[in-house]
C-alpha cells in the first residue's frame, strides 16, 4: 500500500500536540521547511523540538509560539547570526518561555544513537570541562577504571521528519551530499515521515538496495512537493537562497514584523500559494545558482 | 604587486590559516573559520585534509565562496560524505590536528563563550549555542581561535563556558587527563599564544597598522607579552592575498572586495 500522504495530512496525522519532532537531520542541507510551514499553518502546540541546527527552523517555530521545549546543538539563523524569535522567548519569555535543553553536535548524535540502541546512555570524552555539562539534557559525569566521561542520556524523538532528493511511495529514500545525524535519527524516532523533492516510480530505488539511506521498512508516511526544503539547498537540485534568510533576520527582528512575515510566507493557501508567491524568477534562479551541482 | 594594507579582518583570516600546517587533519567551524581553512589549503597547506561536521571531508580548495558547509560548493569535489558521527569518533580517537574556532566572547585561558551572556537561565543575551565547538575544542589536538578584537568579547572570565579552553585557573585540562587547548587566539588586530605555564593568553604579535595601546585598551585582560617586545604580525604575501580575493570576492565575509 502506499504511503503517500498530503503535506498537510501527513502533519495532521503525525504532528500532535504535545509530541517531540526532530527535524534538519542534515543540518543545513535538506532542511524541511515545508512541513515546518504546514506545523505553523496547522498551529500544533506544545512541541518539544530536536534540531541539531535546522537554521531558522527552530526561531519560526518559537516565534509562532508553537514549542515549550528545544533540543538543540545550535538555534539561532546562519547568514543573520542570532535569531530574534529565539531571544525574545530565552530573554523576554514573549510569546512565551522555552525549555533549552542544550547539545553539542556530538552530544545530540550520541544521544539518538543511545536511543537507536536501546541503551539508556552512551559515554563520551566531550562535554567534560564545558559548562554544557549542566544542561537539561541530563548528561552526568563518571569514572570508567580512571577515565573521566560523560554519560549522554538517550534522545528518542517521536517523530522524524526526514528531507531526502528521492523516495518512493513504500518510504525507500535517498540522500545524496552530507547527510549529517540522518541515519542516528531515522534509527531512533519512533515514527519516520520523510519528505521528498522528487517521487520516484516504485521499484526503482530498491533495486539497488544497498544504495538506500532510508529503508521503507522502517517508513510510515512519504510527502513529496517541489521546493520541499527552500530557503535550505537540496543538492542536485537547487542552492540555498541565501537573500531569503537574510530579509528573514531582518523582518524578525521586530514581533510586529514577524507576524506580517507569517502573515505573507506561511499563512498562505499552502505549499503550492508559498511558490506563486517565491515568484518564478526566483525559483528559476535558485536553481540556476552556480554553486548547484548537477547530480546524475 | 605591492603589498597593500590588509584590513582587520583580512589580516586576522589570513594570520589564522597561518596555523593550519600541511598534511594536517582540520576539524572547521562555520563562517570565517571555514573562510581560513579554506584559505590554508589555497596556500601553504595543500594536503590539509578538512573535516566538516555535517559529514563532509575535503581535500580540494574550494573555487570560490559558500555560504554554509553543505553549500553545492563545499560538497563538489569534497573526498567523502558520510555521517557526522563518524567525523565526531574519529577527533575522539585523536585523529584531528587542528579545530578551527571563534564564538562571541573569549577569556584569557582561550575558554569560549558562544551560549548565553548572563545567567543561562534569565539571558541578557542568548547566543546560538555550541554547534560542534564544544566537541572540537575538547576532542581536537590543539585549537586556532579566531575573534574581532572588542572589550566586550575579550573578557576576563567567560560567564559560560561553551567550548574549554584551560578553564578558569588554566588547569582544567590537567585536572581532565587531556591534552590539547588553544595553541592561538588571532583577533582583528592581534595574535596571542598561550605556551607558557600558566596557559595564559600572552601577546605574540600586533598586526599592522595597530599599536600596543589599541591592543590594551580593548582587552579585558591584562596584556602579557610572549617576548620582551610584541613582535607585527606578518603582512599578507601576494599569494595569500590572491587567495583571499578568489574566496571573497566581493567581501561578503571580510569586508575587503
Amino acid at each position: 500500500m502506499s504511503k503517500v500522504l498530503s503535506l498537510a495530512d501527513a502533519i495532521h496525522e503525525y504532528i500532535t500536540p504535545h509530541c517531540s519532532v526532530f527535524i534538519g537531520a542534515a543540518h543545513e542541507a535538506l532542511i524541511p521547511f515545508a512541513a515546518v510551514y504546514e506545523i505553523i499553518r496547522q498551529g500544533t502546540q506544545h512541541l518539544t523540538f530536536c534540531a541539531p541546527i535546522s537554521d531558522i527552523a527552530s526561531d519560526l517555530l518559537v516565534g509562532a509560539g508553537l514549542v515549550d521545549c528545544i533540543h538543540a546543538a545550535w538555534s539561532g539563523n546562519v547568514s543573520g547570526g542570532l535569531g530574534h524569535n529565539l531571544r525574545r522567548a530565552a530573554e523576554h519569555g514573549v510569546p512565551h518561555a522555552v525549555e533549552m535543553v542544550d547539545y553539542s553536535n556530538y552530544a545530540m548524535a550520541l544521544a539518538l544513537q543511545a536511543a537507536a540502541m536501546g541503551v539508556p546512555f552512551l559515554p563520551t570524552r566531550s562535554l567534560n570541562g564545558s559548562d554544557l555539562i549542566r544542561s537539561r539534557a541530563g548528561f552526568e559525569p563518571f569514572m570508567w577504571h580512571g577515565q573521566p566521561l560523560v554519560a549522554v542520556p538517550a534522545l528518542q524523538p517521536d517523530v522524524v521528519i526526514l528531507g531526502v532528493q528521492k523516495a518512493d511511495a513504500d518510504g525507500n529514500a535517498t540522500i545524496d551530499g552530507p547527510v549529517g545525524m540522518t541515519h542516528e535519527s531515522l534509527m531512533a524516532a519512533r515514527h519516520v515521515v520523510v519528505l521528498c523533492e522528487e517521487l520516484v516510480a516504485k521499484g526503482h530505488l530498491g533495486q539497488e538496495s544497498w544504495h538506500l539511506t532510508v529503508p521503507g521498512f522502517l517508513v510510515d508516511a512519504v510527502v513529496a512537493v517541489p521546493y520541499a526544503f527552500h530557503p535550505s539547498p537540496c543538492l542536485g537540485y537547487y542552492g540555498r537562497d541565501t537573500a531569503f534568510f537574510q530579509q528573514y533576520h531582518r523582518e524578525s527582528r521586530d514581533p510586529q514584523e514577524f507576524r506580517q512575515w507569517l502573515q505573507d510566507w506561511v499563512y498562505v493557501d499552502g505549499h503550492a500559494d508559498y511558490l506563486r508567491r517565491l515568484g518564478k524568477d526566483r525559483l528559476t534562479h535558485v536553481k540556476s545558482e552556480e554553486g548547484v551541482m548537477s547530480w546524475p | 604587486m605591492a603589498l597593500k594594507e590588509p584590513n582587520p579582518v583580512q589580516m586576522m583570516v589570513i594570520e589564522a590559516a597561518r596555523h593550519i600546517r600541511d598534511g594536517e587533519i582540520a576539524n572547521v567551524g562555520m563562517r570565517l573559520p571555514l573562510l581560513a581553512f579554506a584559505l590554508a589549503k589555497m596556500t601553504h597547506a595543500p594536503h590539509a585534509l578538512g573535516f566538516f561536521d555535517a559529514g563532509i571531508v575535503r581535500s580540494l580548495p574550494v573555487q570560490k565562496a559558500f555560504v554554509t558547509m553543505c553549500d553545492a560548493e563545499n560538497v563538489r569535489g569534497s573526498v567523502w560524505c558520510t555521517d557526522m558521527m563518524d567525523l565526531m569518533n574519529l577527533m575522539q580517537r585523536g585523529k584531528v590536528d587542528v579545530g578551527v574556532l571563534g564564538g562571541a566572547e573569549v577569556d584569557g585561558f582561550g575558554n569560549l563563550n558562544t551560549s548565553y551572556i548572563g545567567p543561562a537561565d534569565a539571558p541578557r543575551v542568548k547566543l546560538p549555542g555550541s554547534g560542534g565547538a564544544c566537541d572540537i575544542a575538547m576532542l581536537s589536538r590543539r585549537t586556532v581561535i579566531m575573534m574581532a578584537h572588542d572589550k566586550r568579547r575579550l573578557v576576563s572570565r567567560v560567564q559560560y563556558i561553551t567550548s574549554l579552553g584551560y578553564g578558569h585557573d588554566g588547569r582544567e585540562r590537567e585536572r581532565l587527563h587531556i591534552g590539547g587547548g588553544p595553541e592561538v587566539l588571532v583577533t582583528d588586530r592581534a595574535t596571542f599564544t598561550f605556551h607558557n605555564d600558566e596557559h595564559r593568553a600572552a601577546l605574540h604579535s600586533i598586526h599592522p597598522g595597530f599599536t600596543l595601546s589599541e591592543v590594551t585598551d580593548r582587552t579585558g585582560w591584562e596584556i602579557i607579552p610572549h617576548g620582551a617586545v610584541p613582535l607585527q604580525t606578518k603582512l599578507p604575501s601576494d599569494t595569500e592575498w590572491s587567495a583571499l580575493g578568489r574566496l571573497d570576492p566581493d567581501g561578503f565575509w571580510t569586508g575587503g572586495g
